[in-house]
């Protein structure tokens, strides 16, 4: 460990209390529960999971948007919990955040040049000259060019693309150490998806900022991100380099979404793809143990629905949080039971429909 | 698979067309479509968003907007000539009853206050005047094809899940037994697991009740699921139309090769590529090809004068690729009779 790494989160977790009629404490939604991790400086990362994981919590808690309930995110070694108000500030020049739906995040009444002056003028840029300067760079780098044509349009006149590279544009003119963009491509069109995330590729790259996605989709992400975690009821189940975890998933819940992606094949029509029952589970009650292990064919009585697996590494790198993969159970059945269910994803489909 | 079932022609449309009156003109949002579907045979319409694929169905549907400008085409449902009843025939004896709707986010629409199951019972009673006990009963059968526990019926929709509730739409279109239920975009707003479950029972009742689908999305990794045939739609027309096979193996329009290319694959190490550029408005497309303004392989002949949607590839060759290829349409000059022979 040379280097600080840019952020640090250390047993981070969000929960939102339940109150009844005001003032009862009931419960609480366990939306991030004991997460942690490091993002070093330059690298792409994906945080991958269903809707209801507790992703969008984890990024607005990443963002300083919510106060974590236990555990502290650390960026560049300091605790975001002691900055003060203009010590804050200041950081979140430094992180920029890509809005999953643009035209939601972009004022309506708001000209593309005043969009991107507003982050200037909070942030005390109080040149006019230099102000304009730096909203035509950022302009001519997400490819908004003639930058003229631009300036004076208003988001309702630009194309779903156009607007996501405008909301983008806004979230790196301060020139920020980590962009967080949350399910950046998922209301555009598939060819509009590559480019803007070559585009942002591009940008990470020559830059070598950081860059956090968050998405649902993990078809895109084995050119667009170097490391991926998966997250599973407010936990982060599987982290691993993105070939890693595409081509030998170890977690049941990542070999489970993985086989239920398709490749454009018309072969596919004819086949049902194996499904874990149920659904994710609530998480003001979440179930003990593994919160997988209700929905997992491989589960183990008396152990997974008992105690909450920790991290395990079965291979450098590669983490899961699955007593399948605790050290010295390799012998056992339940290593059998992974070498049985082989070809994760690939060729997930089983059972013929055809019949 | 299939191929006994499928035969018969169940579905044929003829230049439909569906234009809207705005300040600035007519948008041609579906523009002289023709397709056919067969007897238990599932089309997907594919298309990126705002080719008018929503508005194909509208147009099937005749849930008509209030800024219609032309609504026109001939429509055959089985022996019936639909396009020419009358709007008060058509709703009684073809909307629901014959041809099922999953309108898009319609999950989101269910009535807050009336029970899932009253709600999906509604159909037999309205257009089949059955009466409410029967009707339930039926709706319970519907329930348990599409997977939701038949407790759920005297559930409220604030209490089921997304995807609970995208099954309940499912069982209220299938309720009244039509003979192609149209589903539009049912799974995009869905998480991976729950979209694949429901692709399933959409696979399911397809195999054992014989009907017919016409899926309408812009997922093409998806609707791989489901489709037999593929029909892709281009700014308001159809550009091609083939075998799932062929479409998800070797296109034939520039278009369609573009978009197979566009589409990231999760056991590929090949990079995606975008289509540069975008489409053209429907308020004045372009009077030649849609699509020539972002297509390298045009030449002369595909700005002056828009492309026919012939027989193309094998189906013209005459290539043994089975009865089914013979029903290869493509809209491309590089495909038209003459044409071809001289770009061999």
């Amino acid at each position: 460990m040379a280097e600080t790494p840019l952020v640090e989160a250390r047993g981070l977790h969000t929960w939102f209390e339940l109150r009844q009629w005001g003032f009862l404490r009931v419960g609480a939604v366990r939306a991030v529960d004991d997460v942690s991790f490091t993002l070093t400086r330059g690298e792409a990362v994906a945080f991958v999971g269903e809707s209801g994981c507790g992703k969008s919590s984890l990024v607005r808690t990443l963002l300083g948007l919510h106060r974590p309930t236990a555990g502290e995110v650390r960026f560049e070694g300091e605790s975001l919990a002691g900055l003060k108000k203009a010590a804050l500030k200041a950081w979140r020049a430094r992180v920029g955040y890509v809005q999953q739906d643009p035209f939601g995040a972009l004022p309506p009444f708001l000209d593309v040049r005043r969009i991107l002056a507003e982050p200037l003028k909070v942030h005390g840029v109080t040149d006019r000259a230099e102000r304009e300067r730096r909203i035509r760079a950022a302009l001519a780098e997400v490819r908004l060019t003639p930058v003229e044509e631009f300036l004076g349009k208003f988001p309702h006149m630009l194309s779903g693309g156009q607007q996501q590279r405008v909301v983008i544009a806004r979230a790196l003119i301060l020139e920020p150490a980590l962009v967080i963009a949350d399910e950046p491509v998922s209301m555009l069109d598939a060819s509009v998806r590559v480019e803007i995330l070559e585009l942002l590729q591009g940008i990470q790259r020559r830059r070598g900022l950081t860059l956090a996605f968050v998405t649902h989709d993990l078809t895109t992400v084995r050119h667009y991100a170097e490391r991926i975690f998966v997250l599973y009821a407010g936990k982060v189940v599987e982290s691993a380099p993105v070939n890693d975890l595409l081509d030998a998933p170890r977690h049941p819940y990542t070999r489970a979404l993985l086989a239920a992606l398709s490749d454009p094949d018309a072969a596919n029509a004819t086949r049902l793809r194996e499904v874990p029952g149920g659904e994710p589970p609530s998480l003001i009650d979440p179930p003990a143990g593994c919160r997988f292990h209700p929905r997992c064919s491989s589960a183990m009585p008396g152990i997974c629905d008992r105690e909450v697996p920790p991290d395990f590494t079965p291979h450098p790198g590669h983490r899961a949080a699955c007593w399948l993969h605790e050290p010295g159970a390799e012998n056992t059945n339940h290593a059998i039971i992974i070498d049985g269910r082989q070809a994760p994803g690939r060729g997930g489909p089983v059972h013929d429909v055809s019949q | 698979m299939g191929e006994s079932v499928m035969g018969e022609t169940l579905l044929s449309v003829e230049a439909l067309t569906l234009h809207y009156r705005t300040r600035s003109g007519a948008v041609r949002a579906v523009d002289g479509v023709s397709f056919d579907v067969k007897r238990g045979e599932a089309l997907v319409i594919l298309g990126e968003s705002g080719c008018g694929k929503s508005s194909l169905a509208r147009a099937l549907m005749r849930l008509l907007p209030r800024n219609l400008a032309h609504h026109g085409g001939r429509v055959r449902l089985g022996e019936t000539p639909i396009s020419e009843l009358s709007d008060e025939r058509f709703r009684r004896e073809v909307q629901w009853s014959r041809l099922g709707l999953v309108m898009q986010a319609s999950m989101n629409a269910l009535n807050p206050v009336v029970k899932v199951g009253e709600q999906v019972a509604e159909p037999l009673r309205e257009l089949k005047r059955w009466p409410r006990r029967r009707a339930l009963e039926r709706a319970a059968e519907v329930f348990q094809r599409v997977g939701l526990p038949l407790d759920f019926m005297a559930r409220y929709p604030f209490e089921l899940s997304g995807g609970m509730r995208q099954r309940a739409v499912l069982a209220m279109a299938l309720v009244a037994e039509p003979e192609l239920v149209i589903l539009d975009e049912p799974t995009s707003a869905l998480d991976v697991l729950t979209q694949a479950a429901i692709m399933n029972v959409l696979k399911e009742i397809k195999r054992d009740q014989g009907t017919s689908f016409i899926l309408i999305t812009h997922d093409v990794a998806t609707s791989s699921e489901l489709a037999d045939r593929v029909a892709l739609m281009y700014a308001g027309e159809l550009v091609e139309a083939c075998s799932a096979a062929r479409f998800f193996g070797e296109p034939a329009h520039p278009y369609s090769q573009r978009l197979m290319k566009s589409v990231p694959r999760l056991h590929e190490r090949e990079r995606p590529r975008a289509i540069p550029g975008q489409p053209p408005s429907l308020l004045d497309p372009p009077s030649g090809c849609r699509f020539a303004a972002r297509c390298p392989e045009r030449f002369a002949r595909c700005e002056a004068s828009p492309p026919a949607f012939v027989p193309g590839g094998s189906a013209r060759e005459g290539a043994g690729e089975g009865a089914a290829e013979s029903r290869h349409r493509v809209r491309c000059w590089l495909h038209a009779p003459d044409e071809g022979d001289k770009h061999g």
